[in-house]
C-alpha cells in the first residue's frame, strides 16, 4: 500500500469478502440521478463562487481607490462578458444557498427519505430559477 | 472494484471507526464549514440586497454605504466567512479528486495562500472605505 487513505476504501460484502470501495463520487462511473447531479452541482457552483470572489475583491478595491478605478469595474459588469459572468454567479449563489439549506437540514437529521430527497431536490432547482430571475428583474429595474 | 483485497494496514477496526489519524481530530473542518455556512445565509442575503440597491449608483454611494460601521462590519464578516468557507469547500474537492500526494498538498497550499491574500486585500479595501469614505 502506498497511500494510507486506501485503508478507508476497504469494506466487506454481505458474504464477508473484503472488497475495495470507491472513496468519492466517481463522475464517469455512476448513472446520473437527481441526487448525484445536484451534489455535483453543489460542488461546481462552489468552485464558480470561489472564482467569483475575484469580482467582489476587485469591486471593493476599486471603490476604495477612486472614481476611475470604480468606473472600470462598472464598465466590466455592464459588458456582455460581465453580464454573462454576473448572471452565472447569481444563479450559482442562489443554487448554493438553497442546496446548502438542504445540506444543513440533512446535518440536522431531517429529510433523508428518498421521496423527500427527490422533492427537496426539485424544490432547490425551482427556487434557484425563481430567485435568480427575481434578482435580475429587480436589478435591471433599479438601473 | 470487487475482488479479494488484502488489508495491509496496522490499524484496529476500532481505530478506523474513530477515524482519529495523525491529525487527532476530524470534526473541526466539518464543523467550521457548517458554522461559516450558517453565517453566510444572512450575510449573503444582505449582500445581494445591498448590491441591488447600489447597482448603477456612483462610487460615492458605495463609499457612503461602506462608511456606516454596521455595513463595514457586515462586509468584513462576509469576506471572512466567504473565504474561510470557500477554502474549506475547495479542500474537500481537492482531497477527493487530486490523488497524487505532492500535487494535493501543493494545491491545498495554493488555495490557502490565494484565499488568505484575497481576503486580506478585501479587508483593507473595506477598512479604507470605512475610515475615509
Amino acid at each position: 500500500m502506498t497511500d494510507t487513505r486506501e485503508a478507508l476504501m476497504v469494506g466487506r460484502t454481505s458474504d464477508g469478502r473484503l472488497v475495495q470501495r470507491p472513496l468519492s463520487p466517481h463522475l464517469q462511473v455512476y448513472r446520473p440521478q437527481i441526487t448525484s447531479v445536484l451534489s455535483i452541482l453543489h460542488r461546481a457552483t462552489g468552485i464558480a463562487l470561489s472564482a467569483g470572489t475575484l469580482l467582489l475583491v476587485w469591486w471593493l478595491v476599486a471603490a476604495a481607490r477612486g472614481d476611475a478605478a470604480y468606473a472600470a469595474v462598472a464598465g466590466f459588469v455592464r459588458s456582455p462578458l460581465g453580464i454573462l459572468l454576473l448572471f452565472g454567479w447569481t444563479a450559482s449563489l442562489w443554487y448554493h444557498f438553497c442546496a446548502g439549506l438542504r445540506h444543513l437540514a440533512w446535518d440536522a437529521g431531517v429529510g433523508y427519505e428518498l421521496p423527500t430527497m427527490h422533492r427537496s431536490g426539485r424544490a432547490v432547482l425551482i427556487a434557484t430559477a425563481v430567485l435568480t430571475l427575481l434578482t435580475w428583474i429587480v436589478g435591471v429595474a433599479a438601473m | 472494484m470487487s475482488g479479494i483485497t488484502k488489508i495491509a494496514v496496522m490499524r484496529s477496526q476500532l481505530g478506523r471507526v474513530r477515524g482519529l489519524g495523525a491529525a487527532h481530530g476530524g470534526t473541526h473542518h466539518w464543523w467550521a464549514q457548517r458554522l461559516t455556512a450558517l453565517a453566510l445565509l444572512p450575510l449573503s442575503l444582505w449582500f445581494v440586497l445591498s448590491v441591488l440597491r447600489l447597482g448603477g449608483l456612483p462610487r460615492s454611494a458605495v463609499a457612503h454605504f461602506a462608511s456606516h460601521p454596521v455595513n463595514a462590519a457586515l462586509l468584513a464578516g462576509l469576506v471572512l466567512a466567504t473565504f474561510h468557507h470557500a477554502q474549506l469547500g475547495l479542500q474537500v474537492i481537492v482531497d477527493d479528486y487530486v490523488h497524487h500526494e505532492r500535487a494535493r498538498m501543493a494545491t491545498l497550499l495554493a488555495i490557502r495562500g490565494v484565499a488568505a491574500l484575497l481576503g486580506l486585500i478585501a479587508l483593507f479595501a473595506i477598512g479604507r472605505l470605512a475610515f475615509s469614505g
